[in-house]
């Protein structure tokens, strides 16, 4: 399986755990009898076919929780939802969710792929479910969270890797110089908005960090998204020099640019068609540049 | 599910759109330890998919004077001028401080950054970036909050206020909030030393056809509103006229501004063969719009009896490439439609909610060191009708006005009045059935209003939170505990009801069928249940939360709508064809007493700093 389970990772993570020395307590027997009443619901529920008849797609889709038991064991559900021209996989997720099991769990929220919260890995790829329509994926639709990283639950995974990542290549405008005049510009050429526009456009979805052999293997590799960053602010002309200097020899240290194996994996996968690959090897000649200016 | 902890900030910004962020920018920078605590990650906010610009007069030949005057025109003379004009003033400064940090504006040969016409502007003064203004303000305003080292606190709902318990809510004062973890399900308490800012949003979950996303449930006015803050004209919404049928995804007003053209089923360009905007014709300001559209469907000449057409393929590929880029995306990704080769099929939906917390032009609520700024708040910029590309200014100017506000620093006295005081009248208003939640019975304790349930005053800040934070874990075990109606039949019913009778078009029968309905949804949310046992992301859990806020926002909402009886702006009344200045020029505010809702009115104010707004007949 592609999807990473905690097995009780970190500090943090043990923290919200629950107390085992304790004697079971009122709502640990409370959440145990949920979880049965929720088990008997999703019982009858597969008894009853009420959507015989209709054009129907099946869903399978990823269930994890480590607080459920029941759940702890990771496996695949399967939903029935009626079919409606234009439906995304999205849309068949919330049907699902809120017609048959309200536990169902996944981040959405914009539905119009530019928040960036519902990348997941739908038959074999990473892919936005709001972006995706249900007509362009053979049946059974088969859902999951996205491939290397830590699955909280379900469908969510926890997103902190990417952005420690982000992080770490400063993520912020720097101008070189401002006008006095808090009124006047600071300009930008046309050609130079052109250069870095399609780099602004990234929504953190995590699609393309996900998709990545090299960050798979490599947990400290900055990957694709971060290093498009990084792009988007050592090419715009008004930071001036000596901090896109700055900037490269961030992008060049041991698990910078260099890990990149143009394997494209990320420019396939991405739901704003940034052309990531090139603006890594892009950097990658500014990095040489800048090298041959000093050596 | 027992917590002890308790964060402590000088000022907590609850949310962390455009309007949440610009706070946190001021206050740090006016000294304050801040911090700011959101439902969702600062980049997933709403912000991110506003898309035709910020208004701002900075070219030669406009003037702020302008701006101000076309905005309140735009309101229909519904808006507060001292808020209008600070607004306006602002704009440019704030707009250019956006580009300072890097924002990636549209250009102009000589690197200035470009502006577009717009809907009801008489001067094209619209800053924009391409298509996605708003992605691009919402990332280069987080960048600059990374940049600064301002904690953030993600994935954390904020569930209700920590507000003391005076009588009158004027009286009152705000000490923090209470926060729920999504990951870990752990309740805590987040004292402010100096202030709350309230940035938390629009509401269009309240509707089912909306351009919203599914986090804009309203929760900040809902709280400020159970916490004793009246609510502003909330009967006004903005139905825009150009979203995607099957989804709601908003085509933005660009499109028209560039020269987008709209036909009814009949190839009529109707704007004007109809005589709806003679002058204007699809560059009339919104509400005139949607009308327009929905009376061509209504009378047979709309396209599948739902929508009509927006073209605007006669702008060439180049163009339409160079500005409008993410319009052919989201008609190809949602609607299958490709915008080069066909016209795009467009009907209103819901957009905007130019009601909200009453704010002066500070962002001050009545209840002292509670802020409210960006959707969620009314300062009263837009009044009964909003025009497109004045709401990314107003986050920017009010988020960083109330935000250095809450740091402490010094400012004149506020000219606009908030709270049940001064010169306020109070309302002769019937509702066909009990309001609020007195009806509900006993139970309705668990979910009681902030710390302003009438017991024992409570006044030691540490205390109040501790209240505070005790109530909402109480409410959290009950709601696990019930194995009831699932929250999104209720959440559905409210959403149709809202649609069939509180929209575009209004009248008295149906909206007091709403407020039937909404009772009925009310007593079942009694018996509202979580079935999701777990502590870890819980969604199920929060969004019976949020349909609590959806419930109380759609009543005040209908009531001030069913209040109402003119046609103003965006609010159109079937048995009053007419905008009643005489008895109207004033605000419908709805306050929240002990469980009670009570409506009541104050004047609007017309007097700016040198002039007088004149109210004249709104014609495009
Ligand atoms: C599709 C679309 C296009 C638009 N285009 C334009 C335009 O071109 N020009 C223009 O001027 N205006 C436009 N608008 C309007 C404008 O974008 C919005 O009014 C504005 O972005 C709202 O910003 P905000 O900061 O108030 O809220 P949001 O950006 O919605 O942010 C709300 C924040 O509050 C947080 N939050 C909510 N509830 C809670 C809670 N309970 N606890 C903790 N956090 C919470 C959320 O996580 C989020 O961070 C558009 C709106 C839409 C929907
Ligand atoms: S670069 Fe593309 S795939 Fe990667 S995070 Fe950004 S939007 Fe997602
Ligand atoms: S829901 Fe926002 S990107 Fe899909």
């Amino acid at each position: 399986m592609s999807t990473q389970v905690p097995q009780q990772t970190d500090e943090t993570d043990a923290e919200t755990e629950p107390d085992a020395e304790e004697e079971p307590s009122k709502g640990d027997l409370r959440r145990e009898k949920k979880a049965e009443r929720a088990a008997e619901r999703e019982r009858e529920a597969a008894e009853a076919d009420p959507l015989a008849g209709e054009d129907t797609r099946e869903l399978k889709v990823f269930r994890f929780d480590p607080e459920v038991e029941g759940k702890q064991e990771p496996r695949f559900d399967e939903f029935h939802v009626p079919f409606e021209k234009g439906m995304t996989v999205l849309d068949a997720l919330i049907y699902a969710r809120d017609t048959y099991d309200s536990s169902l769990t996944f981040r959405h929220s914009c539905r119009q792929a530019v928040c960036g919260s519902d990348a997941m890995f739908v038959n074999g790829q990473q892919r936005l479910a709001c972006k995706t329509q249900l007509s362009d994926l053979s049946d059974p639709v088969r859902i999951e969270p996205l491939p290397h990283a830590d699955v909280r639950k379900d469908l969510v995974v926890d997103m902190q890797h990417f952005y420690d990542q982000m992080d770490a290549v400063e993520p912020y405008f720097d101008a070189d110089e401002l006008p006095e005049d808090e009124l006047e510009e600071q300009r930008q050429s046309r050609a130079n908005r052109e250069t870095v526009k399609m780099s602004t456009r990234c929504i953190w979805c995590g699609a393309c960090m996900s998709s990545c052999n090299i960050a798979a293997g490599d947990n400290q590799y900055l990957g694709p998204a971060a290093l498009n960053k990084a792009y988007r602010f050592a090419m715009d002309e008004r930071e001036g020099e000596s901090r896109k200097r700055e900037r490269l020899e961030i992008i060049e240290q041991e698990h910078g640019v260099w890990r990149c194996q143009t394997q494209f994996s990320c420019t396939e996968v991405c739901p704003k068609d940034i052309p990531l690959t090139e603006h890594i090897q892009e950097l990658k000649r500014e990095a040489v540049k800048n090298n041959l200016k000093f050596w | 599910m027992a917590s002890n902890t308790t964060y402590e900030h000088d000022v907590i910004v609850v949310g962390a759109g455009g309007a949440g962020l610009r706070a946190a920018i001021a206050a740090q920078e006016a000294g304050a330890d801040v911090a700011i605590v959101s439902k969702l990650h600062p980049v997933r906010s709403h912000t991110g998919a506003a898309e035709g610009g910020i208004n701002a007069a900075i070219r030669d030949g406009d003037s702020w004077e302008d701006h101000a005057y076309d905005t309140m025109k735009g309101s229909d003379y519904l808006g507060d001028a001292p808020a209008i004009e600070a607004l306006c003033r602002e704009s440019p400064k704030e707009t250019i401080q956006l580009e300072h940090w890097g924002m990636a504006f549209s250009r102009e040969e000589d690197g200035t950054v470009s502006q577009r016409p717009f809907g009801g502007l008489s001067f094209p003064r619209t800053t924009y970036a391409g298509a996605e203004t708003g992605h691009q303000l919402l990332h280069t305003m987080y960048e600059q909050v990374v940049k600064r080292g301002i904690e953030v606190y993600d994935e954390w709902h904020v569930m209700n206020l920590a507000v003391t318990d005076e009588d009158d809510p004027t009286d009152r004062s705000c000490h923090g909030v209470v926060g729920y973890e999504i990951r870990s399900g752990e309740i805590a308490g987040f004292r402010a030393r100096d202030g709350v800012i309230l940035a938390t949003g629009g509401m269009g979950q309240v509707f089912d056809h909306t351009t919203n996303a599914v986090a804009n449930t309203g929760d900040g006015v809902a709280m400020a509103y159970r916490a004793g803050v009246p609510m502003e004209d909330m009967e006004f919404i903005q139905f825009h006229p150009t979203t995607l049928p099957s989804t709601g995804v908003l085509i933005s007003e660009g499109v028209r501004g560039e020269g987008g053209i709209l036909y009814n089923g009949e190839g009529e360009r109707f704007m004007f063969e109809h005589g709806y905007a003679n002058n204007d014709g699809e560059l009339a300001s919104r509400d005139v719009v949607a009308r327009a559209e929905l009376t061509e469907v209504n009378e047979g000449r709309g396209i599948e009896d739902e929508y009509v057409h927006l073209d605007m393929r006669h702008l060439g590929e180049d163009r339409i490439l160079d500005r409008l880029e993410n319009i052919l995306h989201l008609a190809e990704d949602f609607e299958g439609v490709d915008g080069l080769e066909e016209p795009m099929p467009v009907k209103p939906g819901q957009h905007y909610a130019m009601g909200g917390i009453e704010t002066n032009e500070y962002g001050q609520t009545c209840v002292d060191g509670l802020y409210a700024v960006g959707e969620c708040a009314c300062a009263s910029v837009h009044g009964a009708n909003r025009l497109g590309g004045n709401a990314l200014p107003e986050l920017i100017v009010f988020g960083k006005l109330a935000g250095h506000h809450a740091a402490g620093e010094e400012f004149e006295e506020p000219e606009i009045e908030t709270g049940k005081r001064g010169d306020y009248e109070d309302a002769d208003f019937e509702a066909p059935v009990t309001l609020g939640e007195r009806a509900a019975g006993a139970d309705a304790e668990s979910t009681a209003d902030a710390a302003a349930d009438g017991g024992e005053a409570v006044t030691d800040p540490d205390a109040v939170l501790e209240i505070a934070v005790d109530r909402e874990v109480a409410q959290v075990e009950e709601l696990l505990e019930g194995d009831g109606v699932n929250h999104a039949e209720i959440r559905s019913a409210v959403q149709e009801t809202m649609t069939a009778n509180v929209n575009v078009f209004r009248e008295e029968e149906g909206l007091k069928e709403a407020l039937v309905d909404l009772r009925e949804a009310r007593d079942r949310y009694d018996d509202v249940g979580v079935s999701d046992p777990s502590r870890t992301f819980n969604t199920d859990l929060l969004h019976t939360l949020e349909t609590r806020n959806i419930l109380d926002i759609a009543e005040a909402l209908t009531m001030g709508a069913l209040a109402r009886n003119e046609f103003r702006g965006a609010h159109w009344r079937k048995e009053n064809q007419i905008r009643d200045d005489e008895n109207w020029l004033k605000h419908t505010l709805i306050s929240w007493n002990d469980g009670d809702p009570d409506l009541w009115y104050r004047p609007v104010i017309l007097e700016g700093e040198n002039k007088r707004y004149e109210p004249k007949v709104r014609s495009y």
